[in-house]
This record gives C-alpha cells, sequence and structure tokens, in this order.
C-alpha cells in the first residue's frame, strides 16, 4: 500500500521543529510500523537526506523504549500494542499518518522523535526500590506471598516505562507509571518498610520533575501497551494520603 | 601466552568457598579510593554496579539505551534456573551442574558451571527480597516449572516475562545505589574504546549519543557487561542495538575472545516474513512443555499444504510426523536447543517445512486445549498467544503456530579466568560477554542465571582480590593513552562519515548476515566456510569504499552509531569463521557436517576439541593466534550426548 507520511522533524533540543511530508509507497501489511520506517529511512538515506531519529530497541513490546505519537495516540490505534508490534495491516492504502514525538514538558526531545525520558529514572532513584543488600537474605520461600496479592503486585510490575501514559494525558500526568511501582511495592511484604517514604518521595520527585496534575480523565489506562489499571491510581492516592498523614519523613 | 583460568584446588564443591575465603579483601575505609567502569546495565551489569555500590567502590555505569531498564535481559520470557529443590523432584546443586555441563556439551569449565548452580540457590533468595514478583502457588510459596530439557522443575519464573521481572530487581537495586551518589549512571553513551595502561585495563572512552561527544573516563578495574554479538547475523532475537563493539574493541586492545563460532539457535521462534523484517521474534520455549511439534509425514502433503490446496485442520493425524516424539521418546518436544533446532531445519530441508516460504514447523496446542481447556492454556501462555497473533495475524488457539529457529545467545565471548577477569589485567567480563558457563549449548533459564550469578556473587568477591592488590593511585583523563584512544576513535568516526558512498549501512548488514546464517549457522562445512571467509572481506572491503553515513559526528546520529557496530561485526565475523574451520568437530549448537554419526546426530571430538579455543587478535584481516584451555572434567564423566 502506498501512504503518507508527515513527520516531526526537529534538529535538537534548542531548534523549533515542523511536520514535514513524505510519501511512501509499497508498504507490505505484514510490516510493523518501525519496519516501514526503516524503509523509509533507507530510501532517505540514499537520497543522502538524514533519516529520521526515533527510539526502539528489542522490537518485541517489552523493552519499552519505543515510542512514537501516531494519528494523535501513543503507539498508534491498537489497544493494548507498543508501536514496535503494530503492523501496517491496521492501516489503509492511501492514509495519510501523522506521526509526532510524546509531547510533555518533562520529555523535552532530543532530536525529531526521540525524547528524553529520564525523568522516570529519577523518580524510581527517589524510592522505587526496596533497601536490602546482596546477599545475607533469609530464604526465598520464608517471605510466602498469597497468589492473588502476587499476581496483583505482578500486575502493576508489568509497567515497561515507555510514557505512553504521560503523553496520552492532558496535563501529561506521570501518576500512573508512578502508581504502578507504588502498588507493586505497597503490595509485597518485603516493600512494606519504607512503604511512607516511598511514596512521599516519589510522588514528590514527579512534582519536581514538571509533570501535571491527575485528573482521573483516564486517557493514560486507555492508552496503556500493557494494560495498567487505573486501580493503581487509587492505590497510589490512598498510600500517599495514609503517608502524609502518619508521615516518616520528618 | 599461558592461559591460565585459576582454577582453585580442591574438591570441585569446595573450590569456591575456599576461594572465597582465599581472595584478598579491600579494607571497608579503603573501597572507597577505587573506582569501578561497569559498562553494559542488563542483569549482569546492574547487578555488579549495585553490589559494587554496596559494598562501597565508586562506580560508574554506562549503557546505550535511554535508561538500564531497557537492556535486553528484559526481553527473556521463561524463568531462571535454581537448585532449590523446592519440588522435591531429586534437584540438586550437583545435579543442575551435571545438568549444564552436559547440555553444554562439554564445552564449558567445571568450575565455573559447579559455582554457577551454587549461587543459583542465593540468586532467588536475592531477587524475593527485592520484591520480585515471581509466580506462587495458593498457599503463597513460590512456583516452578520444568523446561527446556530439564527432567527436574528447577525454573522459577514471572508469567512470561521473567527477564523484565529480574532486570526491574537489578535495575531497583542500582537506583538505590545511584541515589546514594555510589554510582553514577551514564545511559546514552556507548563505550567505543578500551585504554590499557602498563598492561592493565585503567578506562575507557566513550561517544555520548546525544551530543555525540568523544569523551574518557579512567578507572581501576574496568568491567564489560555487554551482553552477546548475536546481530552479526542481523537477523536475531537480539534487541536491534545489542551489538559487540565494546567486546571487539576490548578484544583489537589484547583481550582473547573464546569459541566466538558457538552460536546458540532458539528452536521457537516466529518465522521470518520478508525482506524489510528488521528482526526475530523468540517465544519461550516453555511452549514446548504442552506444545507438540510436527510437520506433514510426507513432501506431497506439505506441498499442497504450502500452494494453499489443503489447510493444516485437513490434515489427519496419520499423516503427521511428530518427529521430536518420534525419534526421541524420553524427552520428546523437551529435547534440549539444539536437538529441537536441527531436527526442524532437517524436516524443512527434506521438503517437509510449513508455512508459505516452507521454512517453518508447527507447535500445535490442540491436545493441550483438549486435555486442560483453553483458559488453563491462556493462564500459562496468554501473552505468548497474544504476542504471536499481532505479529502473524493467526489465532495460535485455532490453527497450530509456525515456528522455525532463530539465532539467540552466543556462548562464544571474551575469555576470563575463575574470578571472570579476561587476559588484560583489570578487565573483567560478565554474562553474555563472557564464554565461561554454557559451553557449546545453553540450556534454558540459564542465561538469566548466568547474568546475576556473575554480578550479584561472583564479581564483587573478585574483584576486590585484584584491587586489594593495586595501589589506590588514579590515572588522569589526559593521560597519552587516553589522548591516543580518543584521537583513533574520532579519527574511525571522521572516516566513516567522509566515504559518502552509495549503499546504506544496513544493506551491508543484510549482506553479511545472511552470508553467516547460510555458512556459520545451524549447520557448517570447510567448503561454506572457506566461501564464507571470502566473501565476509569483500563485504567489509565494499563497505569501507561504498558505505553512505550521514549527519555529523558532533550530534545524535543513530546511522554512525550503526555504522560503527557494524564495522565490528564484519571483522568478528571473520573470526567466527576462523573458528569454526578450525573446530572440526560438531558440539552444541555447531553442527560441522563433516563431523556426524550415522543417525545425523552431532559427534564430538574429546581426543582433538575438548579445548577452550582463545584467539588473539593481530590485525584486521590477518590470522589471528591460537590459544587453547585445555577443559578436564573430573566430576562429569565425558560421553556422547544422548537424548534417545
Amino acid at each position: 500500500m502506498d501512504l503518507i507520511l508527515k513527520v516531526w522533524r526537529q534538529k535538537n533540543r534548542e531548534t523549533a521543529g515542523q511536520l514535514v511530508t513524505y510519501p511512501v509507497k509499497g508498504v507490505s501489511p505484514d510490516m510493523s510500523f518501525l519496519e516501514m520506517l526503516d524503509v523509509l529511512n533507507e530510501d532517505l538515506q540514499i537520497k543522502g537526506e538524514e533519516p529520521i531519529a526515533f527510539d526502539h530497541d528489542c522490537r518485541e513490546g517489552i523493552c519499552g523504549m519505543c515510542s512514537l505519537f501516531i494519528n494523535g495516540r501513543p503507539h498508534g490505534p491498537e489497544r493494548g500494542t507498543t508501536t514496535c508490534q503494530l503492523h501496517m495491516r491496521h492501516f489503509n492504502d492511501g492514509d495519510t499518518i501523522t506521526i509526532e514525538p510524546w509531547r510533555a514538558a518533562a520529555f523535552p526531545i532530543h532530536k525529531d522523535l526521540v525524547v528524553d525520558r529520564s525523568a522516570f529514572d529519577r523518580i524510581q532513584q527517589a524510592g522505587g526500590y526496596i533497601s536490602v543488600n546482596t546477599g545475607g537474605v533469609p530464604d526465598a520461600n520464608e517471605i510466602p506471598i498469597p497468589k492473588t496479592i502476587a499476581d496483583k503486585a505482578f500486575d502493576a510490575a508489568t509497567c515497561i516505562q515507555c510514557g505512553a501514559c504521560v503523553a496520552a494525558c492532558k496535563n501529561a500526568s506521570a501518576m500512573l507509571f508512578v502508581s504502578a511501582k507504588v502498588s507493586q511495592l505497597a503490595l509485597l511484604p518485603q516493600g512494606k518498610t519504607e512503604r511512607k517514604t516511598r511514596v512521599e518521595n516519589m510522588v514528590a520527585q514527579m512534582d519536581i520533575e514538571g509533570f501535571g496534575s491527575c485528573t482521573n480523565t483516564g486517557a493514560c489506562a486507555a492508552e496503556c501497551p500493557v494494560g495498567i489499571s487505573m486501580e493503581n491510581i487509587n492505590m497510589l492516592r490512598r498510600e500517599y494520603i495514609s503517608a502524609k498523614a502518619t508521615s516518616e519523613n520528618l | 601466552m599461558i592461559l591460565d583460568s585459576k582454577i582453585p584446588e580442591g574438591p570441585i564443591a569446595e573450590k569456591w568457598d575456599k576461594h572465597k575465603f582465599n581472595v584478598k579483601l579491600v579494607n571497608p575505609a579503603n573501597k572507597r579510593k577505587y573506582d569501578i567502569i561497569v559498562v553494559g546495565t542488563g542483569l549482569a551489569g546492574a547487578s555488579a554496579a549495585a553490589t559494587f555500590g554496596e559494598l562501597g567502590y565508586n562506580v560508574k555505569a554506562f549503557c546505550f539505551q535511554d535508561s538500564p531498564r531497557r537492556a535486553h535481559s528484559i526481553a527473556a520470557q521463561g524463568g531462571i534456573n535454581a537448585a532449590k529443590n523446592y519440588q522435591n523432584d531429586g534437584d540438586s546443586i550437583y545435579r543442575l551442574f551435571y545438568d549444564t555441563v552436559k547440555g553444554g556439551d562439554y564445552r564449558s569449565r567445571e568450575a565455573n558451571v559447579y559455582r554457577l548452580a551454587q549461587v543459583s540457590v542465593n540468586i532467588i533468595d536475592q531477587c524475593v527480597a527485592q520484591g520480585v514478583p515471581f509466580a506462587r502457588d495458593y498457599g503463597g510459596l513460590l512456583a516452578n516449572r520444568s523446561f527446556g530439557g530439564a527432567q527436574v522443575s528447577r525454573t522459577f519464573y514471572a508469567r512470561g516475562q521473567t527477564g523484565q521481572q529480574l532486570l526491574l530487581g537489578a535495575y531497583s537495586a542500582l537506583n538505590r545505589q545511584i541515589a546514594y551518589g555510589k554510582v553514577k549512571m551514564f545511559p546514552r553513551t556507548e563505550m567505543l574504546d578500551l585504554v590499557v595502561i602498563d598492561g592493565q585495563a585503567r578506562g575507557i572512552v566513550v561517544r555520548n549519543l546525544i551530543t555525540g561527544k568523544i569523551e574518557s573516563h579512567s578507572a581501576h578495574a574496568v568491567v564489560l557487561a555487554t551482553g552477546g554479538y548475536g546481530n552479526v547475523f542481523f537477523l536475531s532475537t537480539n534487541a536491534m542495538g545489542s551489538n559487540a563493539t565494546a567486546a571487539w574493541r576490548a578484544h583489537k586492545k589484547g583481550a582473547l575472545f573464546a569459541n566466538p563460532c558457538f552460536t546458540q539457535i532458539h528452536p521457537t521462534c516466529i518465522p521470518v516474513s520478508g525482506g524489510y523484517q528488521s528482526k526475530l521474534t523468540l517465544m519461550s520455549e516453555s511452549l514446548r512443555n504442552d506444545g507438540r511439534v510436527w510437520v506433514p509425514k510426507t513432501v506431497e502433503i506439505a506441498e499442497r499444504l504450502r500452494k494453499g490446496e489443503i489447510t493444516v485442520n485437513d490434515i489427519s493425524e496419520a499423516d503427521r510426523d511428530y518427529y521430536l516424539e518420534r525419534k526421541y521418546p524420553a524427552f520428546g518436544n523437551l529435547v534440549p536447543r539444539d536437538v529441537a533446532s536441527r531436527n526442524a531445519k532437517l524436516v524443512c530441508d527434506e521438503g517437509r517445512g510449513v508455512g508459505s516460504s516452507g521454512l517453518a514447523v508447527y507447535l500445535d496446542f490442540a491436545d493441550a486445549i483438549k486435555r486442560d481447556g483453553q483458559p488453563a492454556i491462556a493462564a500459562k501462555y496468554g501473552n505468548l498467544f497474544e504476542m504471536y497473533a499481532k505479529i502473524t495475524d493467526e489465532n495460535p488457539y485455532e490453527r497450530p503456530m509456525r515456528i522455525y529457529p532463530a539465532v539467540h545467545y552466543t556462548m562464544g565471548g571474551l575469555w576470563v579466568d575463575y574470578n571472570l577477569m579476561t587476559n588484560i589485567p583489570g578487565l573483567y567480563a560478565a554474562g553474555e560477554c563472557n564464554f565461561s558457563d554454557h559451553g557449546a549449548n545453553r540450556l534454558g533459564a540459564s542465561a538469566l542465571m548466568q547474568g546475576l550469578a556473575d554480578g550479584y556473587f561472583v564479581l564483587p568477591y573478585t574483584i576486590g582480590d585484584y584491587l586489594a592488590k593495586m595501589p589506590s593511585t588514579k590515572v588522569a583523563t589526559d593521560h597519552p593513552a587516553f589522548l591516543e584512544a580518543e584521537q583513533a576513535v574520532i579519527a574511525k568516526n571522521n572516516q566513516l562519515l567522509s566515504i559518502n558512498g552509495t549503499r546504506t549501512v544496513d544493506e551491508f548488514h543484510k549482506e553479511l548476515g545472511l552470508i553467516m546464517w547460510e555458512h556459520c549457522g545451524m549447520a557448517r562445512n570447510e567448503e561454506g566456510l572457506r566461501l564464507a571467509k571470502q566473501e565476509i572481506r569483500r563485504i567489509r572491503d565494499e563497505f569501507w569504499r561504498d558505505v553512505k553515513v550521514t549527519g555529523i559526528g558532533e550530534e545524535l546520529n543513530q546511522t554512525l552509531e550503526r555504522a560503527n557496530r557494524v564495522a565490528d561485526f564484519l571483522e568478528l565475523a571473520e573470526l567466527m569463521v576462523d573458528d569454526a574451520q578450525n573446530r572440526r568437530e560438531s558440539c552444541g549448537g555447531h553442527f560441522r557436517e563433516e563431523s556426524q554419526t550415522p543417525e545425523n546426530e552431532a559427534l564430538r571430538d574429546d581426543e582433538n576439541y575438548a579445548y577452550v579455543a582463545a584467539w588473539e587478535f593481530t590485525g584486521v584481516g590477518n590470522d589471528p593466534i591460537l590459544h587453547r584451555e585445555e577443559l578436564e572434567f573430573e566430576n562429569v564423566k565425558l560421553t556422547q550426548r544422548s537424548y534417545k
């Protein structure tokens, strides 16, 4: 099939960007979206033009590196799918497709479609861990966890940190992402000792990074490629209020 | 050069404990005087960097991704082995050791493998303490499954995303040390050279992938945990960015490269569909626990199927050949990866392959669905089935999956001694980056185990032994050796940018990949390898004459990143072929057609090849020098592997 792409091109963080139109021909429906861009990039390079910079790595939907705002939706039109797992069979011959980077002040653009998501790392560094040193830990089966709890914690732990929730949110809020980590660790017995400081510090860092507020719109969960649930946001709120009421962050 | 493996004396079960006691310790107050560089932050790198930080060393960690949480360890699906014997089914450290040595076709080092089995038990404890949400049973205890040819249930798993959960555990430990200021993290930074001063590894030269700036970092020791080089084949299950550059450039600075031709081909991958394809997707081998592998009994039926005259459901039970169950009744569909892969190729070569390309076999869940019900199968493998459906647009609950082997894991890597130190003092290699634990074939659920064993439990002891014996004096990055390495890196980048030829980096990479798959892949022979060597040289010459790299060096330039990696693959590929030529025996995933039994099984030659082939670099296009580390098997008797 033949397509018209409108792609955001931006040289670097300082320069203004713009949408540039590229016609592409002969796209196979079995190609992934990124393979379609690979083919376009090959053509651009042969012509001596600079290929479009975009982030991607595992191309199996798990590393969370691919992004792309496709026709106004993070990771494109398919539900529960990352861009690397989105196939061209979901588009029609003659379609015009607009491709933009994640749009959020907390995710500045490095180049073209590549954005800086290091704010997410800094939020995790603020408390997204259990303080345990290597070695000298108890036998694994000495910390039994009921299957229902383990499954719930697991559901929260599946977040791939891609940033689609932020991109989908009108306020560019990072609540879904932060709530996933907070829920996972709050549910597990191992995570209980730092439960209060963790949620306070992660939320504080989220604000420092410039993410917006959550207004319970739910676009984040609707567009999340791995199905992180809004329930986590409820849990985050409960954890936060309870922590603040009895703060250990003195 | 004498290869000293530094294997400790004494009975195998006591070597590691004795060694841990005998190694020198660094006084806690002195640890802060030492700097360690860790390149790569997957399971091995992140766990090592975090643990070094905990111990009190100053750590600088580097990765080319935008966050350490994206390392390719994340993509591992099936599980991690540990000799916990929670199931009381006869597992033990010794059995895990035995299975690993045998599964690796007796080309790994016994002492290393035993240690791996030993610390496997601690890994699970560690990960659970970090909050890794492993699968559990209703009583709250950890669940296990059997995996990849093992006859005991020793695999711990987290649905189909064990790698992601284990990596997140290591990443959180790393984050904790970053927050404490003990680890300084450099994401989007790629190592382009190793700096050796007075024979010791003292630092690295990197490119900041955002600004394009070339920078130097000095340290007292350097750990490479940069994964494998399977992307030399272009199509592989590796992430797109996985590359050999750091390890290869260390090799060019003197580190020996061991068993480079040992590539693991994974049997359960989604088959190739077109020339545009950028990578292959693996589906967890756990699928073979319930899926039955088959092809049509005759070439005629297979042909009619490929032409679309009949569909898979038209083929009667009697016309199906469950070839693994037929040939290996004891193991059936659970034979090790090399056996499963080779047999898939064999039936496809016979013309009995399915799918439009004929390069696929069926993995059929119909019986399992009938037996356990679709919900039970969905609970076990739901995400894998979804992934398969997304990629192929076929519903695997209704018709069997099509699978074909693909390049997955490289067992070769930098040569290391028992301490995981390369032959360059102060340079260490961990995880898939080294050669030591998997022999000629890696058993399922063993890669995650090795990555974390090296990072959490081996390197933290062994690196101290080295640092304790060296002064804490630092080398400044304006030392002539750093400046020289920086200049060489800049010159190479400029050369790549100035060729301005007519062909793209990917075109060369694809051409190289096809040659490697054809002649140095699942099966190799003398003539093919000779041809491959010529072809690789030709492609390399053309690359340096005709490649087109757009943009400039001092900016984000993904084409330049790839050009550097492909330039190195073009050199490494030749070494892989040299190694395959030298090893005139079949073992593990390395099948030399000249060396097979009358039943077409791999025939090892222990008389002549029970050694590690460690190669010394002598210049691009020059013959490398072979150093042999003889392997001694004192505990596991050398026998031909048989799964009949």
